[in-house]
């Protein structure tokens, strides 16, 4: 008995632990939801035989990861936040790797008119002028430090029951937008994937403030010796590279390209 | 980690107003939910105990099965009902405090109706044969039995009160965790996880832990000094 069960507890460490680690990347819901990951990484595990575990999180979230050593390598957007987590010695080689754009969605009928605006910083004043209903991530999220420097941009504190954050995935708030008849921002990417099931639509878009730029991080190897930082590295590089940046403009989602490569000019 | 329990002890005793706002959120809905489920279950299980009538052990069976009704169901359910395209649709409720209390009183009503069932069925039958031999009219057997089975149905009221209190789905789906609106203590811990943030989630467990052991605490005292 004692050597059957000796045996069983072999087999299930040689078939929990795989010989080779893989790299675990912390990033976030946007990446993963678009399906650009499930499209890049099946490439880069058979060019370096490395195997990707892909774990999607707000931005705020996975910097927390990165910080704490739980992860190898971070892909996100908050470039506040990303330079912070460098310069307080957590991450190393930063790099640009590409970028997709926000847009403001909202009712046709456009109660706030800002469809007129110049710029997004006058489009989210006349949200909060005219008291229009708008639901805020609240989530820490990348999309969310971008909306509240938005928001910073116009000199506003959105507070007040027309202002709703609701610390849910972005997904969660289209939805509630959708059904509260409101305004909300949202990656593209996200409104792409939902534009059939809703009825909102993009009001406005296309500002250089809306730019919403990734990039990727190593978690620094002096600060957690035991995180997989030559894997990391592999990675960075293969993203970055010729070939990847160009698989990353290709990638197009009903017929549309969600992002644009950043890392070769 | 540690260091994330003196920071949520510390959060605890700091009357922050966002977590005084979240707990009393979370209690006036819970209350408010269990009193609606209360109104009609409580009578419903004195009624079930008391009369014979076809189907009554079908209902019985069918309310005990409804006790495992998972929560995003419910929310679920109702979400489609209030929803835009909904039936409910134009009533405006998603996502308001209101819509909650619905979804958290169907979430009570099975679990009360049946544990007050359940309790009177365990009294000494003799007692409502008394009631009958003394001549005692409906109305009267009705009220002897809330008097005789007050604390059964103390406890299924608090047992009401212990499942809605924790319970998520409901109020993630109906409620929409808005801040200083419809967030609960339990959306809020969920919330707060997400962002890897476990003071305040940490924070918030220990209120809702201490609530739901006191009330266990009150009850199993009353029930033995009775």
């Amino acid at each position: 008995m004692k050597k059957f069960l000796l045996i069983l507890a072999i087999v299930a460490l040689l078939l929990g632990c795989d010989n080779k680690i893989p790299l675990k990347l912390a990033t976030t819901t946007s990446t993963e939801n678009s399906g650009l990951l499930e499209y890049l990484l099946p490439e880069f595990e058979t060019d370096t035989k490395i195997k990707v575990d892909v774990i999607a999180v707000g931005t705020g979230k996975a910097i927390k990861l990165g910080e704490n050593g739980d992860v190898d390598v971070i892909l996100v957007h908050a470039r506040g936040a990303e330079n912070k987590f460098v310069t307080d010695g957590f991450g190393v080689n930063r790099r640009d790797v590409m970028h997709n754009d926000f847009v403001i969605i909202g009712v046709k009928n456009d109660v706030a008119k800002i469809m007129k605006a110049q710029n997004a910083t006058e489009a989210l004043q006349k949200i909060a002028f005219a008291k229009a209903e708008f639901i805020s991530r609240g989530d820490d999220s990348g999309t969310h430090k971008k909306e509240k420097n938005l928001w910073k941009n116009t000199g506003i504190l959105p507070t007040g029951k027309w202002y709703k954050e609701i610390g849910q995935g972005m997904g969660a708030t289209i939805n509630m937008a959708n059904e509260l008849a409101g305004y909300t921002i949202t990656d593209r990417g996200t409104y792409i994937a939902m534009q059939d099931k809703i009825t909102l639509k993009i009001l406005f878009d296309g500002d250089v403030g809306l730019l919403n730029p990734y990039g990727i991080i190593a978690v620094n190897p002096q600060k957690h010796p035991n995180v997989n930082y030559k894997s990391a590295m592999k990675f960075i590089n293969w993203l970055t590279s010729e070939k990847a940046q160009k698989m990353i403009n290709q990638f197009q989602k009903n017929g549309k390209q969600l992002f644009y490569a950043d890392a070769i000019k | 980690m540690i260091n994330s329990f003196n920071k949520a002890f510390f959060l605890l005793f700091s009357q922050n107003k966002e977590v005084l706002f979240i707990v009393l959120t979370s209690l006036k809905l819970t209350i408010s939910s269990v009193i609606i489920a209360s109104i009609f279950s409580i009578p419903l299980g004195i009624i079930l105990h008391l009369k014979n009538f076809r189907f009554k052990r079908g209902i019985v069976s069918f309310l005990h099965s409804l006790m495992a009704l998972p929560t995003v169901v419910i929310g679920l359910l109702v979400y489609t009902m209030l929803s835009n395209n909904g039936i409910l649709g134009n009533s405006r409720i998603l996502f308001t405090p209101l819509a909650i209390i619905i979804g958290q009183s169907i979430l009570a009503f099975p679990l009360i109706a049946s544990m007050v069932y359940a309790g009177l069925s365990k009294l000494d039958s003799r007692f409502f044969e008394t009631l009958k031999t003394l001549g005692a009219n409906q109305r009267n057997i009705f009220k002897a039995t809330i008097k005789e089975a007050k604390f059964i149905i103390l406890s299924a009221i608090l047992a009401g009160f212990g499942r809605v209190i924790g319970e998520v789905g409901v109020s993630m789906m109906l409620g929409g965790n808005i801040r200083f609106y419809t967030r609960t203590i339990t959306t809020a811990i969920a919330l707060e996880t997400s962002k890897g943030a476990f003071e305040l989630g940490l924070t918030l467990g220990l209120i809702l832990m201490i609530i739901a052991l006191s009330i266990n605490f009150i009850l199993h005292l009353w029930v033995k000094n009775d």
